[in-house]
């Protein structure tokens, strides 16, 4: 990946039939970055509460989950894999939880948050080990692991929700505190993207996930062990799902058995639309966080434009397969651009 | 993969070469079905009185064999080494055309099912044409965003509205019988012999495992492998747009959210009847007993009112275990 961008910034006087497209692709951030700036303006004009501090905010709160989970899953799709699973593994995490605190008021919400990383991080394990040491293809290990973590929600809660008042106050408080006048959902965030930055650029398991995702075979030759690979990817994933579950639960206050259905696409989406690519190997932190807070921009927009809540499924599918496309389009354009560079 | 192919292939001729052995007969994966299928009937029977009895077993077949008709389209795809995960969504928007031309467009009943049929079409064909069009992106993105977009359009249409009153006629589909036999189990019957014979029996099945094996090589070998594509992934669409049709009339209206999560049973049937989750192997009577196996527990377990949720769990784990216990095999090898 890092030589191909290297031979896009070379200077060169070719110019005929290089793909414009593919130029546009090289600041996929920034390209990103402008349309969410454009979005918010046009929102802005057809309804002016949208920029207020309190919509902000929430917007960010809102968006903060989702992130987290969309680092993730970045990691996930780095591999060549995919997990369905994690809405299912945040249901189950935040209904354990949920039901600790309950009969526990007493509860740290730290230990609480250490308490649902820890199911989130069996979870993963489970699926890391299906993936790795049993060879099963990720779609279906997670598409089954997600019946079977919802089917347990389910029984844990005998079909009942755990709402607000059965919560204790420090509970709850873990999504509405602030601290020094942020959010402490942000700050959670903020400390998992720093975690992230850490892990995936200046750590040797970082490197060797990227490695893994874009040439299995020379990876293998290298030394590196797939399998630990795997089972590191998903287990961080099941870990941050975890995580995510607790907070849901906190900031929602209330645990049910279908919290978070479906949420996975939207976390597949964000990443998508932040430049992961599905074929391994590549993905920016930067643009995963874009493309969450792009999702997360557009799921607060609708309703304040009046848009049918029934229109927001089509709209999210239609800009998932833009994006995916666009992004072939974009890799195919590079690839011809260099083949055009290699025959001078 | 050349080294497998041809190891495969070498496979292929011992064993038309060897002579009939009981013991490799019954070692077979398809008794170990129906071994289960005998276990699911007798714990059922076991569990609830009303089970065993010739009008039940008959009868369950009309709850539980409507979505069994995506499962030989999904073992073709599965055989290809390729995924559609979009089966659900596409039974939901073709019902709700269907309901729609019907209901709100004012066309006869018999359109409104053709229009079903071709919405179903048209679905299948888009998977394929982006599958085939777009050979960078996997089959799972793919049927993702369009299992986004199929379920999205369909609430667009019934926004959150149930739409029935269907024609007395068109009941049949889900509540007739033909001779005492329900409509659905002759119309499976005659749908499964066709596909098992379409994969086992013609050059166009041989393409399909060709495909699954090794689909650069199948290419070279004058395979055309994106119509061979094309074609599954539209009769994928076109068996989900039948289900639609059975799945309404049973259910006497439709609504977005029908068929939810489909592609889960689907998926776990096929796996389990022994279509390799790898590609290139399985036959469709293991499906067969398959469908009935899941359709069977399913039924007798909603019998003694085990709660759905449950349900989930046990189809989810039947799935790990159908896909689990070949790679298991292999190790050992």
């Amino acid at each position: 990946m890092s030589t191909s961008m290297m031979d896009e910034t070379l200077p060169t006087n070719i110019e005929k039939k290089e793909s414009k497209l593919a130029k546009i692709g090289q600041f996929r951030e920034i390209g990103l970055l402008v349309f969410i700036v454009i979005l918010v303006i046009a929102v802005q004009l057809r309804n002016s509460s949208f920029l207020t501090l309190e919509n902000i905010s929430d917007m960010a709160t809102n968006t903060a989950i989702l992130s987290i989970l969309a680092v993730g899953m970045m990691l996930v799709l780095v591999t060549r894999g995919i997990d369905l699973s994690i809405g299912a593994t945040l249901a189950l995490s935040g209904m354990i939880v949920a039901q600790f605190v309950s009969n526990h008021s007493g509860t740290s919400p730290i230990v609480a948050i250490l308490m649902g990383i820890g199911i989130g991080i069996l979870c993963g394990l489970v699926i890391g080990g299906l993936v790795s040491y049993l060879g099963v293809l990720p779609i279906i290990a997670t598409l089954a692991m997600m019946n079977i973590f919802r089917g347990l929600t389910y029984m844990v809660s005998n079909g009942k929700w755990i709402s607000s008042y059965q919560m204790p106050e420090s509970f709850v408080g873990i999504a509405t505190s602030k601290l020094l006048g942020v959010n402490t959902l942000i700050i959670i965030a903020l400390i998992v993207y720093a975690f992230a930055i850490y892990f995936i650029g200046h750590t040797r398991t970082g490197r060797q996930i990227y490695a893994v995702g874009s040439n299995p075979e020379s990876a293998k030759v290298t030394g590196i062990s797939e399998k630990k690979v795997f089972i590191i990817v998903y287990t961080l994933m099941g870990g941050l799902s975890g995580l995510s579950g607790v907070l849901w639960v906190s900031k929602f206050a209330s645990a049910q058995g279908d919290t978070a259905t479906g949420y996975e696409l939207s976390v597949i989406a964000a990443c998508i639309l932040g430049g992961v690519s599905i074929a391994g190997g590549a993905g920016k932190l930067s643009g995963v966080i874009l493309g969450a807070f792009l999702i997360g921009i557009l799921n607060n927009a609708l309703p304040l434009l009046n848009v049918s809540p029934f229109w927001q499924k089509g709209i999210e599918g239609s800009i998932i397969l833009a994006a995916v496309l666009l992004n072939v389009m974009v890799k195919r354009g590079v690839e011809r651009n260099n083949l055009l560079k290699r025959r001078v | 993969m050349a080294s497998k192919m041809e190891e495969t292939y070498v496979h292929r001729k011992l064993e038309a070469h060897k002579p009939f052995s009981t013991k490799q007969f019954f070692l077979q994966w398809e008794w170990l079905l129906v071994l289960i299928l005998i276990g699911v009937m007798v714990l059922n029977t076991l569990l609830s009185p009303y089970f065993l009895n010739v009008t039940s077993l008959r009868d369950a077949t009309m709850i539980f064999l409507d979505k069994s008709f995506i499962v030989f389209p999904m073992a073709f795809i599965m055989i290809m080494r390729e995924i559609d995960i979009s089966v659900g969504s596409t039974v939901a928007l073709s019902s709700v055309v269907m309901a729609t031309a019907y209901n709100v467009l004012g066309m006869p009943m018999e359109v409104a099912v053709i229009i079903c049929l071709l919405v179903g079409a048209l679905c299948g064909l888009l998977n394929g044409l982006l599958i085939t069009k777009f050979p960078e992106l996997s089959a799972v993105i793919v049927t993702l965003a369009t299992m986004i977009l199929y379920r999205g359009i369909a609430y667009i249409i019934l926004e959150d509205q149930a739409s029935g009153n269907f024609p007395e006629w068109f009941g049949f589909f889900g509540w007739g019988y033909i001779f005492g036999v329900p409509f659905i189990l002759i119309v499976f019957v005659i749908i499964a012999v066709v596909f098992g014979l379409l994969l086992h029996k013609t050059s166009f099945g041989r393409r399909v495992f060709a495909i699954g094996h090794n689909d650069v090589a199948s290419k070279f070998s004058g395979v055309n492998v994106n119509r061979t594509k094309l074609i599954v992934y539209t009769l994928a669409g076109v068996m989900a747009a039948l289900t639609a049709v059975f799945l309404a009339s049973r259910m006497g209206s439709t609504r977005p959210n029908i068929a939810n999560g489909y592609e889960l049973d689907v998926i776990a049937m096929a796996a389990l009847g022994g279509i390799s989750t790898a590609g290139g192997k399985g036959r469709l009577i293991g499906t067969v007993i398959a469908i009935f196996i899941i359709g069977y527990l399913q039924y007798g377990l909603g019998l003694i009112n085990i709660p759905s949720q449950t349900l989930m769990i046990i189809i989810g784990a039947l799935l790990l275990f159908a896909v689990i216990v070949p790679k298991v095999k292999e190790m050992r090898r």
